[in-house]
């Protein structure tokens, strides 16, 4: 199954449960969504919970926020999360502080999905990362996926969840990766991250399609003898401390890789968390990998190369480090 | 104010502080020294800047400190005690940004992955990592052999010791061996040798050269030399005459491997390698080819006087294009130096010695020396390399009693 079949499961598979939960967004209906993410949905549950909105992003989660407010759960949808936003205001002005600002009577139980990421030639407007502007945001969630298994799960949860969650997909991931889905109906926590490989050298925490590239790498450095753990995040806000800290301490030296920009990034967070809880089992200075410090993906094919971090690129910090 | 250790020249980062020749409390002129600084290349005495009283010293014995980091505090006489920094007249309303260069990456963006830089030496760098393991069990660390970037001791090197897997030095040393701390100098010297031995694919040669000549103009000379100059006159000045010669008619050999490109050395700076206190110096005789002998013996004593006290400065140590390393002095008949990185080629004189040699089908008793040239074989190839020596072998054999000393 690729992850674009696991999100539409996910959506398929909640709605059937609960019929509280909708979908709306753009193209989402009759066309099935621009990824076709949404496929079919309008002929299973009909226009009345598959709303294909105008295209106007705030009032796709202003109209999801007061939906959420009023006991509906929706999945509202943003196209590409370049466009995302419009919806600010919306989401870290409103939704996330619903629960604080009501003393916990009143909660948005809304979730904003988001295709985002680059190395699909999308240019400026169809690539960048948004997860940092509302990992930065207490009252959110935000959930970055890499697998099938891990987004069908996830989205599932963030269906569920009483709060507002913003699910962020890789669209590289979309038809990109293939991973195992089981036949039988499950959910993963939200918050906690997941060791896709163990390793005793080098801790490698990263999420999204990096994840792959990153596992990729590990295997390069296997051979060189240098055992890389990868650490997947999962959801970056919250961030899990545990798992991260227990890597850390285990390997002693950490990097942290995302495509997203780097300062201000997850990369800065992690390497706070780890200084932080672990700074006595620190072998080595904590590495950022991390896209350079450019405003946007950019359109010219070999620019989005460089721009874009791959496996060698990973492996050549990781290996430094474990040489360190 | 505030003493700052001063930048003593190029290439040197840091320096350790040695003794302090003044104390809290002393009154200080303007020049008195005040510290002894150890460089990498020179040792020297830092004077004080300003006249006043030595309130406080922020560097203590045997600190390394960056160039200029404060190291004391000096009451100036005449000034009222330091006052708190006046602040900075700042505008923050900013300015209209126009007729301006970028700035490049701000932030901390840059690169996308900082490089882990490699230090020179990371041998007493502990990570947070390495101390505590080694608090928990006991393991003393000057003692662990680091495997890490720069010598680094890893966590692995000490886990590793604990699990008892590698044979190393526990806490409380009794053994039949000691550890000397490296001197500044001894680190420079080992790490310029690393680098001359890896990183530089090295040629050698070797020519015999004739010196009867040279003897026998120097023997008759040398007792008048000293009475006019003061200085003793050694073989050593001829043969620097020489190789400056021999360096001007072989330019290639006065270069160094720039990467891409060779760098010709339009000056000649022969430096010449001394045993001092603390290990090898090499000081450097500046545009040696425009000096007579006598003037290249007198420029020599200097160097090598100061090079014994240990009292070189930071210009004697810097520039050289070309090395000569005189280990006849040390009784050497053959050796084979290592190129003295960045330059093209050292040079090795051998001790004088009186053989047997066939000259014109007879056997005559000469005055011997084999003169050995190493050479950095990306710049040179042994035509050129063998030139240059047959050169300088030319220049001393032509020795003879005409040949002007002054």
């Amino acid at each position: 199954m690729t992850v674009l079949e696991a999100v539409r499961e996910a959506i398929h598979e909640e709605m059937a449960r609960d019929e509280r939960v909708f979908v709306m967004g753009e193209d989402i209906g009759a066309r099935g969504g621009v990824f076709l993410a949404t496929e079919g949905l309008m002929d299973s549950f009909g226009e009345e919970r598959v709303i294909d909105t105008p295209l106007a992003e705030s009032s796709i989660a202003g109209i999801g926020l007061g939906a959420a407010l009023n006991g509906m759960r929706p999945i509202a949808e943003i196209e590409f999360a370049d466009f995302i936003w419009p919806t600010v205001n919306q989401i870290v002005g409103e939704a996330a502080r619903v629960r604080y600002g009501t003393n916990g009577r009143m909660c948005a139980p809304m979730v904003l999905r988001a295709p985002y990421g680059g190395g699909v030639r999308g240019g400026l407007y169809h690539s960048q990362s948004v997860e940092a502007f509302f990992a930065h945001t207490p009252g959110l969630k935000v959930v970055t996926p890499a697998t099938p298994y891990d987004a069908k799960g996830l989205l599932k949860s963030a269906v569920r969840d009483d709060d507002p969650v913003v699910f962020l997909e890789h669209k590289r991931t979309y038809r990109l990766v293939r991973g195992e889905v089981p036949q039988a109906e499950y959910t993963l926590p939200i918050g906690r991250a997941d060791v896709k490989r163990s390793g005793s050298d080098v801790s490698v925490v990263t999420y999204g399609l990096m994840v792959h590239h990153c596992l990729e790498a590990a295997e390069e450095l296997a051979r060189e003898g240098v055992e890389a753990e990868v650490v997947d995040l999962r959801t970056v806000r919250p961030i899990d401390r545990c798992t991260v800290v227990d890597s850390a301490k285990k390997t002693g030296k950490i990097v942290v890789v995302h495509e997203d920009t780097k300062a201000g990034g997850i990369g800065a967070e992690v390497a706070s968390i780890v200084s932080e809880e672990a700074f006595e089992y620190l072998d080595g200075p904590v590495v950022r990998v991390a896209g350079p410090e450019v405003p946007p993906m950019p359109y010219s094919p070999p620019l989005e190369e460089m721009f874009m971090l791959d496996a060698p690129k990973i492996a050549e910090a990781v290996r430094r480090l474990a040489r360190y | 104010m505030r003493i700052e250790l001063p930048q003593v020249g190029e290439s040197v980062t840091e320096g350790v502080i040695g003794r302090w020749l003044k104390s809290v409390g002393d009154s200080v002129e303007k020049y008195d020294p005040l510290v002894e600084v150890v460089t990498d290349k020179v040792n020297m005495e830092m004077p004080s800047p300003v006249s006043g009283v030595l309130t406080l010293i922020l560097a203590d014995e045997g600190d390394t400190v960056p160039m200029g980091s404060a190291i004391a505090e000096i009451e100036v006489d005449g000034e009222e005690p330091p006052a708190e920094p006046a602040e900075e007249d700042i505008d923050t309303t900013g300015v209209l940004l126009k007729d301006t260069a970028p700035v490049g990456p701000t932030g901390s963006g840059g690169p996308i992955a900082a490089p882990v830089e490699e230090a020179p030496s990371k041998r007493r760098r502990y990570s947070p990592a390495v101390q505590r393991l080694a608090d928990e069990h006991g393991v003393v660390l000057s003692q662990v052999e680091g495997t890490g970037m720069g010598g680094r001791v890893t966590r692995a090197d000490v886990q590793a010791l604990i699990d008892g897997s590698r044979d190393a030095v526990r806490a409380a040393p009794e053994c039949d061996e000691e550890r000397l701390p490296l001197t500044p100098v001894r680190r420079m010297i080992a790490e310029n040798m690393v680098v001359s031995s890896t990183q530089i694919p090295q040629a050698w040669s070797m020519m015999e050269v004739d010196l009867t000549g040279l003897v026998r103009r120097r023997n008759e000379i040398r007792d008048d030399f000293e009475r006019r100059t003061g200085v003793r006159l050694t073989y050593l000045p001829f043969i620097l005459k020489a190789v400056a010669e021999g360096l001007r008619e072989n330019p290639l050999v006065n270069s160094s491997w720039a990467g891409d490109s060779i760098l010709l050395k339009r000056r000649i700076n022969i430096g010449v390698a001394v045993a001092a206190p603390d290990g090898l110096v090499v000081p450097v005789v500046h545009d040696a080819d425009r000096l007579s002998v006598a003037g290249l013996a007198e420029a020599l004593d200097g160097l090598t006087g100061r090079a014994r006290r240990g009292g070189l400065a930071i210009e004697d140590v810097q520039g050289g294009t070309f090395t000569v390393n005189n280990t006849g002095a040390l009784g050497s008949v053959l050796s084979r130096p290592l190129v003295n990185p960045p330059q093209a080629a050292i040079l090795a004189t051998e001790s004088i010695v009186k053989r047997p040699v066939v000259i014109d089908d007879a056997i005559a008793i000469r005055s011997m020396m084999n003169l050995a040239l190493t050479f950095d074989h990306r710049v040179l190839d042994g035509s050129e390399a063998s030139a240059f020596v047959s050169a300088v072998k030319r220049l001393l054999e032509s020795i003879g009693p005409d040949t002007p000393v002054y």
